[in-house]
């Protein structure tokens, strides 16, 4: 049999139209009582989260990302604001909606989830019983489904005599079994080493592809975001800080949280020994730091070559990488050159010239 | 004393002993399970949540754990001679017992299922499972080892409890200890009485421990 999705089977034309999810006005507070008391997770949250596509929300732990996530399925509820699930307000629903809810809205853990006393096969048709399916129909469904996640030949298996990517593929095989329309993902590869990782994003892809199911997730890790995600909300302090496509955010990073994720994921970060060297302004004979991004049509173009040429100075590399994010290539270069008046303006008219974007970050005696 | 005696004298209490841990544990059990179950999900912000409830049960509980076992036995006279229209016996023995493994065997379940990780309700929740399908489908499956342990411990402490039933007439081995061994001054017949105590008790305990191991798929080697 082959397995069918809710968002496969809605028509089409609709997708796009509305989106899976929106945020409006969200604020979640914990703790009762007088002001001292409370702890406030999110703070007037606006988001939407577009069907079909895979959506990273990241932050720094104790960002509220995980309370923003379990708003969608109601496992937490919001203090004020409405969450719109694919048009229904989960604040509205009682428990049996709230119910019909999760049944549409697979979740995969850190930490797997995955009961220790049942064998893979009926960890994945857990959902099914729960939902009062038959026998024979579960049979039919886990079967694809643990086909579908690369693990046909562990269906006897107890997780704990699993990896921790096959959990994980369990996890997502058994968020699958109830054919939703939206997967949550709650930092689904942060217990995994880099090369598991990889794999298993590369499935949710797959599924994401394949099945055009929607998917968010949330994440501390840039390197997750950038990898499979096409639209990025970065929260700090439970606050939306920024978001939109993840190559415009990735790129154009506005936001101090922004620039920190960033730095690591994308070798953005300066040398050590750099650091404490750059002054803000400079003094007679100081050399200028300049970082220079590539990206978009400037990635494919030799520049740096041109650089030097145009400049008739030495130019210095001190740091620089290439990346790819969302699919696109990304480079970043810090190069310093003699910050004469001179040097200056070619370097200027250089970068106009080219579209080269440029910060400025310090200069260095 | 003859050995055919001795012999016929063990065979005997050791029935009684087993007539009463066996139905003892078995009913008191039967009601300390709901009970642990109740215990430990009925918290503040838990799938039953009845905090007040819990705070009540919970002192209940205390009390009749705190209560020894001896003074149970005698208090509880006219309620046993309501159920089984007699005081004296081993039937009557049965109540008490009963009634001790209540209070015991839930905080052992209480325990058993307050070790299961929160993530796995949580992701039952997210399945759509009710509160109910959570208990049997999630909690006592995975509990399932850690209780069969807790039963194991009652059945071991009844048979240390159904020794002190002989002041009611209850029989059983502890009776026969105290009768013939002390009593009588027959040290033969307390050795014996001892020696197939600890016998019962290794029985038990090894076979509880087995099944536990079976149950528990935990620590399973690829």
């Amino acid at each position: 049999m082959t397995i069918q999705f809710a968002a496969v089977r809605s028509a089409p034309a609709e997708a796009g139209a509305r989106p899976m999810v929106a945020f409006e006005a969200v604020t979640k507070r914990f703790g009762s009582g007088d002001d001292e008391n409370q702890f406030t997770a999110l703070d007037g949250i606006d988001l939407t989260i577009a069907r079909g596509a895979i959506t990273g929300i990241i932050g720094r732990s104790g960002a509220g990302k995980s309370t923003l996530i379990r708003l969608v399925n109601g496992l937490e509820k919001a203090t004020s604001g409405r969450v719109v699930v694919d048009g229904v307000e989960v604040g509205e629903l009682g428990e049996t909606g709230l119910r019909d809810l999760r049944r549409q809205v697979g979740m995969i853990f850190q930490h797997f989830n995955l009961l220790s006393s049942r064998t893979a096969f009926d960890n994945v048709a857990l959902p099914l019983e729960i939902a009062g399916m038959d026998r024979q129909k579960i049979r039919d469904r886990v079967g694809p489904l643990l086909e579908l996640v690369g693990l046909g030949d562990k269906s006897g298996r107890y997780p704990a005599e699993l990896s921790g990517g096959q959990k994980q593929r369990i996890g997502i095989a058994r968020a699958l079994a109830t054919e939703p329309k939206l997967l949550l993902s709650d930092e689904a590869t942060s217990a995994l080493d880099p090369e598991t990782t990889q794999s298993i994003l590369d499935l949710l892809k797959q599924i994401n592809a394949e099945l055009g199911l929607t998917v968010l997730l949330i994440t501390h890790e840039m390197e997750v975001v950038k990898t499979i995600a096409s639209d990025v909300a970065v929260i700090d302090r439970g606050k939306i800080v920024e978001a939109g496509r993840t190559f415009d955010v990735f790129t154009g990073a506005k936001h101090e949280t922004t620039r920190a994720l960033l730095s690591a994921a994308l070798g953005t970060k300066l040398p050590e020994w750099l650091r404490p060297n750059l002054k803000p302004e400079p003094s007679a004979g100081d050399r200028i730091v300049v970082r220079l991004i590539f990206f978009g049509t400037t990635a494919f173009q030799p520049l740096t070559g041109r650089l030097v040429t145009e400049l008739g100075a030495d130019v210095n590399i001190l740091a620089g990488s290439i990346e790819e994010i969302a699919g696109e290539p990304y480079g970043s270069l810090v190069v310093a050159y003699p910050s004469d008046p001179d040097v200056l303006e070619r370097a200027n008219r250089f970068y106009a010239e080219t579209g080269l974007a440029t910060e400025v970050l310090g200069y260095v005696a | 004393m003859s050995l055919e005696m001795l012999v016929n004298l063990l065979t005997k209490s050791l029935g009684q002993t087993l007539q009463m841990v066996a139905i003892a544990g078995l009913i008191g059990s039967l009601i300390g399970l709901p009970i642990g179950v109740f215990l430990a999900t009925s918290g503040k912000g838990e799938l039953f949540p009845a905090p007040v409830t819990n705070r009540v049960m919970g002192l209940i509980i205390n009390a009749a754990r705190s209560t020894p076992f001896i003074i149970l036995v005698v208090a509880i006279i006219p309620f046993t001679r309501l159920v089984t229209g007699t005081s004296i016996g081993t039937n009557a023995a049965i109540v008490p017992l009963t009634i001790a493994t209540v209070p015991f065997f839930a905080r052992l379940v209480e325990a058993s299922i307050r070790e299961i990780d929160k993530g796995l309700i949580e992701a039952a929740r997210a399945m759509g499972a009710t509160p109910v399908q959570i208990v049997f489908k999630v909690l006592l499956a995975e509990a399932r080892p850690g209780i069969t342990l807790a039963f194991t411990m009652t059945i071991v402490s009844l048979i240390g409890y159904s020794a002190m039933v002989g002041a009611v007439g209850g029989g059983g081995l502890g009776d026969l200890g105290i009768r013939y061994g002390y009593q009588r001054f027959m040290p033969e017949v307390m050795l014996a009485v001892v020696a197939v105590l600890i016998l019962l008790v290794q029985l038990v305990q090894s076979a509880g421990d087995a099944l536990a191991r079976r149950f528990d798929k935990r620590n399973r080697k690829t």
